[in-house]
């Protein structure tokens, strides 16, 4: 068995299984599933924590070795608030990875291309290590790449609705045409999701709502992280081609056999 | 533009009508589909809707956990000021009532936010009567600039103000404005607010649109339960809202479900609303959206309260006092209504968690407000 990790900036992951901490029935069964996800890069928002606060419930849960923390800039509408929320984290957790999400619709939180291209430029230069959350828009990739950011997270389905790879078509040129790590950000509903997004060739997924709000968020958890396993391994070994149709069993061109 | 143009197209009695000669079948049909509208929001608070509560029940269990996740969301409101110029026939503070006036001071409101902090809240809603002279938006601005520093998230439900107020306290740190419109009945709503500003129907129902176009981060509104038909104002409180989720896309909303409790000069109902039909209508609402808050205070019972976190609710209060300077100040002076939920902060916090559900106390940073 062959396992390959990821390296993104001048971190490197055994695990691709990127986790959320939202929606969790409480902070214990949030940090045992997340500890049993084995993921290694967890996404917290920072409206949700208290920066000023050294023993804030949710980032004392959180205070593993293997866990680093990735704020993202949930609930923010506008390139010049993420750039400022950015500012804040990593004055405050001490770390320059920075999850940009702006979304300015509160309703299907849809990302705003224009802004976060806008805020991904300008984080960059001033040193974060940026994580945009996009679109699957092929194009808008390639923009972002072409500002430096070490890595793309194109959605697969809206967040929060667990629908699946509902972005099939533009996933798929994303992956064929990126030169950074893409990361199937929201949508994933199934560990079935997740390891068809990395048998498609992405190089991790987050999950979040699926673990969170599940019967079982420990079990479901640990589903997510052999479901990502099997699929990357799948990817790596090259998945057989499909076949459209049956060999005919009257081949039309045999007669080219008697003729040569 | 306005609602008001939206809401001049809709006939109360028509929709009455509508609404109560919805049948089983159309209740089956609706339940079936996957998006439900809000020409289907009708059916559902419809009374042949009654006998499918549990359908609807377990599936805004569902969609509400899929959405919130397993959380609750706390806040608290603080009184500010009881003083009104406006008469209403089921409040409290109405101008006709003879009551002491208050208004809290800044050392008052300290007083009462070092009270509120200590119970762990940091999303908090500042009410006002309506008393522009002493409590008008320089009062209202003052008290956020005191407070700003110690909550992420400050909310006001106050009396309607123009744009340019609104705009005004928004870059002061003000998340949210909670404004019922009370009844969208023209004629029942001018029998219960005979004087004052209030008595202005069309001001009052174009206020969220001054929100929207003042870009406010949430607007809450709702019908007070009790004046007239809660179905008929339900259906134009669903109107309202799916309005303004068209036309101010960036702001988020919440329903809120006030039914009338007893007070000092009290009006009886003239429409009751069962536990029953509430329970119904939190269903139609998450059914309808899967994303505006539900909130519900402690005007609600304890059993109600209890269950109620399972069937859409997102948000709640607890240990709320209706009266300025009622948590630490003047704890005896008059409420602007009984509440019903008498458990304190603690033991709601405890009922949430016993029953598989995160509190949170923080879902905003102030931070976000201040770049501008």
């Amino acid at each position: 068995m062959t396992t390959d990790t990821l390296k993104i900036a001048d971190k490197t992951f055994k695990s691709r299984l990127f986790t959320g901490t939202g929606k969790f029935s409480s902070a214990n069964t949030m940090r045992e599933a997340i500890i049993a996800s084995k993921s290694e890069l967890v996404t917290v928002a920072l409206k949700r924590v208290d920066l000023e606060n050294k023993s804030d419930d949710m980032l004392v849960h959180l205070n593993q070795e293997h866990i680093n923390l990735l704020p993202n800039t949930s609930g923010v509408r506008t390139a010049k608030e993420a750039i400022f929320a950015s500012e804040l984290a990593r004055e405050a957790l001490q770390t320059n990875w920075i999850k940009l999400e702006i979304h300015p619709d509160p309703k299907y939180l849809l990302p705003d291309p224009i802004e976060t291209l806008k805020a991904a430029e300008e984080l960059v230069k001033l040193g974060f290590v940026v994580m945009p959350y996009i679109h699957a828009d092929p194009v808008l990739c390639k923009r972002l790449e072409d500002v430096g950011v070490p890595c793309v997270m194109p959605l697969g389905a809206p967040i929060g609705s667990n629908k699946g790879i509902k972005t099939l078509e533009f996933l798929e040129i994303i992956i064929e045409q990126s030169n950074v790590p893409v990361i199937v950000d929201a949508g994933i509903g199934a560990p079935s999701h997740a390891a068809f997004a990395m048998e498609l060739g992405a190089d991790a997924v987050l999950v979040n709502t699926a673990i969170a709000v599940s019967q079982n968020p420990i079990d479901m958890a640990i589903a997510f992280k052999m479901a990502i396993e099997a699929g990357r391994m799948a990817y790596n070994s090259k998945l057989a081609p499909i076949k459209n149709q049956a060999e005919a069993s009257s081949p039309l061109t045999s007669f080219l056999n008697d003729l040569n | 533009m306005s609602f008001k143009h939206t809401f001049e197209t809709y006939n109360w009695d028509a929709l009455e009508k509508e609404i109560y000669e919805v049948t089983a079948q159309d209740v089956e049909n609706v339940l079936l589909k996957e998006k439900i509208e809000l020409e289907d929001f009708k059916t559902l608070i419809s009374p042949a809707a009654k006998p499918y509560i549990e359908q609807m029940a377990q599936r805004s269990n569902a969609i509400t956990k899929k959405r919130f996740g397993n959380t609750i969301q706390m806040y608290i409101p603080m009184y500010l000021s009881n003083e009104c110029q406006n008469i209403c026939t089921y409040c409290g503070f109405s101008m006709d009532n003879g009551i002491r006036r208050k208004t809290l001071s800044d050392a008052e409101i300290l007083k009462e936010v070092e009270y509120i902090k200590k119970l762990g809240y940091d999303h908090i809603l500042l009410v006002t009567g309506e008393a522009n002279k002493t409590v008008g938006v320089p009062y209202i601005k003052h008290a956020i600039d005191l407070i700003r520093s110690q909550f992420s998230n400050i909310s006001i439900e106050v009396q309607p103000l123009d744009q340019e107020d609104y705009e005004t306290l928004i870059s002061a740190g003000l998340y949210a404005v909670l404004v019922y419109q009370e009844t969208y009945h023209k004629a029942t709503y001018k029998t219960h607010h005979p004087k004052g500003r209030k008595s202005n129907f069309d001001y009052r129902l174009d206020t969220p649109d001054r929100l929207g176009k003042a870009g406010i981060h949430k607007i809450g509104l709702g019908a007070l339960f009790g004046l007239e038909d809660w179905r008929v104002d339900s259906f134009y409180t669903a109107l309202h809202l799916k309005y303004l989720q068209k036309t101010y896309w960036k702001t988020k909303y919440s329903i809120s479900f006030p039914r009338l409790r007893p007070h000092l000069g009290g009006l009886d109902p003239k429409v009751e609303m069962t536990d029953t039909d509430l329970v119904q209508l939190i269903c139609a609402y998450r059914l309808l959206d899967e994303d505006v808050e539900l909130s519900l205070s402690t005007r609600e019972s304890e059993t109600f309260r209890n269950h109620c976190i399972h069937l859409g609710i997102t948000s709640m209060s607890a240990e709320s006092k209706t009266n300025p300077g009622g948590y630490s100040v003047e704890p005896e002076s008059l409420e602007q209504f009984e509440i019903s939920d008498e458990r304190n902060t603690e033991q709601i916090k405890q009922m949430i968690q016993s029953q598989g559900y995160e509190v949170v106390w923080k879902d905003w940073s102030k931070s976000y407000v201040a770049v501008h």
